[in-house]
């Protein structure tokens, strides 16, 4: 430090020493890039988005959250199982004398032998039994009756793929459907919450601490949004990943192979609008925190922003058989991220339409961005009484 | 040197800053004084960036201020600051990174800062485990912990226990001596006037008074001088060209010309022993108040 400071002085000694940019380095040690603008904003940014990542990586609320929401993920995976009729219990399969010796000491299949066709499919309908199995002119041979969904335990012990033929083709996969769609709108919804409260906590506390004023002086405002915003999207999409990677493998894992095989792409299409939608919404949360100064003033400037976040979440609950609702949503940016995966997975999307809605939720970011960039550099530095947005988006008039 | 040339500053219809203009200069502490509401937050923002000015210029040995260049200024804010649940090494290594410094050194100065201020055992505690005291001393690492070019401190020593105002004196004395701009405003005019080679006075928004401290105390001094012998001074009275402006036994103060004091000091010197003769030179709290004593009722906005 010494040989520093003698270093320093004897530059500072020099006649017009510049005291800046033009300050040789100080030697390997000491070393001060001469940065220029935009690197400098590049690099604070970095910075910034480090500290965020560091501060939460660290806390052991976020690190025991993210592991109960994962084994949450996984526990839903194997609900579903149930729920869709893939019990680890023997299924009950009604047979004609025809099949029985083809299913008799089939793994997980429990045969109740009945005389006829009839008799079968009285035994679905009643309930009696998941499915029957009948003889069929078919390329199979045999043909399976099921009330809801075939049993996956009846289907391998089926060496060959019969024709099925659902009795209520409406409630398909109801199950299925309901809990994917669900399962989207709830990670996005809670992820978009959690780091977006994140985001504006960090926002208030720096302003609370008064230590924002510490880091104005050494990076712009727009480098602070910028690395707060980038610390928490990796975050949150970390995150996010995680939790796809965890369905992926819950469902391979309880051979729901078939599942994986429908929401695969739509899995993947959601992370990708995951990771705009949330830029968006995190460049809001800090733009609205920046207008209060207090943990305590937070609830009413982020209300408006929580709402855009809850509605896409309650739209696919409410309406996810609701075809016109869904393809509205897929578009809107708020929403795409959420709606877009969900016509994916129903299989009503066409191939471009994920990539013009990507576009449109693109163009949005970069808007919201610009207009949260003016209101932080505007009233981060203003404490005491809430800062309206009239002041921020008007004329420039901060005050000290 | 770092110069302010007519910046001039308006919150709404309030003028906070009105064509202030002054200099700090190489190897001086400027002390800055100033009421509540003067000015001297805004200023000092300003400075540093963090506040654009309506008007007028802020240079640093005649080059306009740049990011990159106020990057290297230590700033310490009125409104003290930190993480408080960050460790104290860590953040002092991240906002030395933040003004430029690379990783490897942030840290190691960092470290020895802290080391220097008798924090060193505290270095990786969060800082809202330090006692009050040693948060202050946290904090004036942080103005120093990426080595300033200029330095700027709001009211380094309000709220300072005495120890911390000890450190502090001493890492502002060292600051200059390097040949730093050092530039700081306090409510405390004592420390101020121990301190401070150059003094800038400012009130409502502009200023009143600047320059070399000496200098202002002799343009704001009367021709006054105190008197002490070992005897009486009651005959003082009678000496002609003298004006007894406070007359105690052995002590006394009198108005009067250079010659009349000479003149004065002959004749007590004729009397006995003198144990004292100087002129009285006022005290800072004087000149502020004489400074901005006279501040037009219309010009007191600034809240």
């Amino acid at each position: 430090m010494s040989a520093d400071l003698r270093e320093q002085s004897a530059v500072a000694g020099g006649a017009g020493a510049p005291g800046g940019a033009g300050v040789p380095g100080g030697g390997g040690a000491g070393g001060r890039p001469p940065a220029g603008g935009g690197s400098s904003l590049g690099r604070g940014a970095l910075l910034v988005a480090e500290r965020e990542v560091m501060a939460q990586v660290r806390s052991k609320a976020f690190v025991v959250s993210t592991a109960l929401l994962l084994v949450g993920i996984l526990a839903a995976i194997v609900v579903g199982q149930m729920l869709a009729g893939r019990t680890g219990g023997d299924v009950r399969v009604a047979v004609v004398p025809q099949v029985a010796a083809q299913l008799a000491g089939a793994e997980g299949i429990e045969t109740v032998d009945v005389a006829d066709e009839a008799a079968a499919r009285a035994a679905v309908t009643s309930g009696d039994v998941t499915a029957a199995v009948l003889t069929d002119s078919g390329a199979a041979g045999v043909r399976v009756i099921v009330q809801d969904s075939a049993p996956g335990a009846l289907m391998t012990a089926l060496t060959v793929a019969p024709d099925v033929e659902v009795l209520n083709p409406a409630s398909a996969d109801e199950g299925v459907r309901y809990l994917i769609t669900f399962g989207f709108g709830l990670v996005f919804m809670a992820s978009a919450l959690s780091f977006g409260s994140t985001i504006a906590q960090s926002t208030v506390t720096e302003k609370q601490t008064r230590v924002v004023e510490l880091l104005l002086a050494a990076v712009p405002a727009r480098a602070l949004l910028a690395g707060k915003v980038l610390g928490n999207s990796v975050l949150a999409l970390g995150q996010t990943a995680a939790i796809a990677a965890v369905a992926v493998i819950g469902l391979v894992v309880t051979g729901q192979d078939d599942v994986l095989a429908l929401v695969g792409a739509p899995m993947v299409w959601f992370v990708v609008f995951f990771a705009v939608g949330f830029v968006l919404l995190a460049a809001m949360f800090a733009a609205a925190a920046s207008l209060v100064s207090r943990m305590e003033d937070t609830g009413p400037v982020l209300t408006p922003v929580m709402y855009l976040v809850m509605i896409p979440y309650f739209l696919v609950v409410f309406f996810n058989d609701n075809e016109v609702v869904l393809r509205v949503m897929s578009y809107v940016p708020f929403s795409a991220p959420v709606g877009m995966p969900v016509r994916l997975f129903l299989g009503d999307a066409a191939w471009w339409e994920p990539l013009v809605a990507l576009v449109v939720l693109a163009a949005a970011a970069a808007g919201v961005i610009a207009v949260a960039a003016r209101i932080y550099e505007r009233s981060v530095l203003r404490t005491g009484a809430r800062v309206r947005l009239s002041q921020v988006l008007g004329r420039e008039r901060v005050t000290s | 040197m770092l110069e302010l040339a007519g910046v001039s500053r308006s919150f709404g219809d309030v003028r906070a800053l009105d064509d202030v203009s002054f200099t700090v200069r190489r190897g001086r502490l400027t002390g800055f004084v100033g009421g509540n509401g003067a000015g001297k937050t805004t200023a000092m923002r300003i400075i540093l960036g963090v506040l654009s000015s309506d008007a007028g210029t802020v240079t640093l040995d005649g080059q306009p201020l740049d990011g990159p260049t106020r990057a290297t200024f230590g700033y310490m804010p009125e409104e003290r600051g930190l993480y408080p649940k960050m460790k104290v090494a860590e953040q002092l290594a991240y906002l030395a990174r933040l003004h430029g410094v690379d990783r490897g050194a942030a840290d190691r100065r960092a470290r020895a800062l802290l080391d220097r201020l008798g924090l060193g055992e505290r270095a990786d505690d969060k800082l809202e485990t330090l006692s009050l005291g040693n948060q202050q001393r946290a904090q004036i690492a942080a103005a120093l912990v990426h080595e300033p070019q200029v330095l700027i401190l709001d009211e380094p020593f309000s709220g300072l226990d005495p120890m911390a105002v000890e450190v502090v004196q001493g890492v502002l004395t060292e600051q200059a001596s390097r040949g730093v701009p050092v530039l700081f405003s306090s409510h405390q005019l004592d420390v101020v006037e121990r301190l401070c080679d150059d003094l800038v006075v400012i009130a409502a928004g502009t200023i009143r008074a600047a320059g070399d401290r000496e200098e202002l105390r002799a343009r704001f001094t009367e021709p006054r001088y105190v008197l002490r012998v070992d005897g009486d001074l009651g005959w003082l009275r009678d000496e002609p060209g003298v004006q007894v402006v406070e007359l105690a036994g052995s002590e006394a103060v009198v108005e009067a010309d250079p010659d009349g004091a000479q003149q004065v000091l002959r004749a007590a010197v004729a009397r006995g022993p003198v144990l004292e003769f100087a002129p009285v030179r006022p005290r800072l709290a004087e000149i502020f108040r004489e400074v901005v004593r006279d501040v037009p009722v219309e010009g007191k906005v600034a809240a």
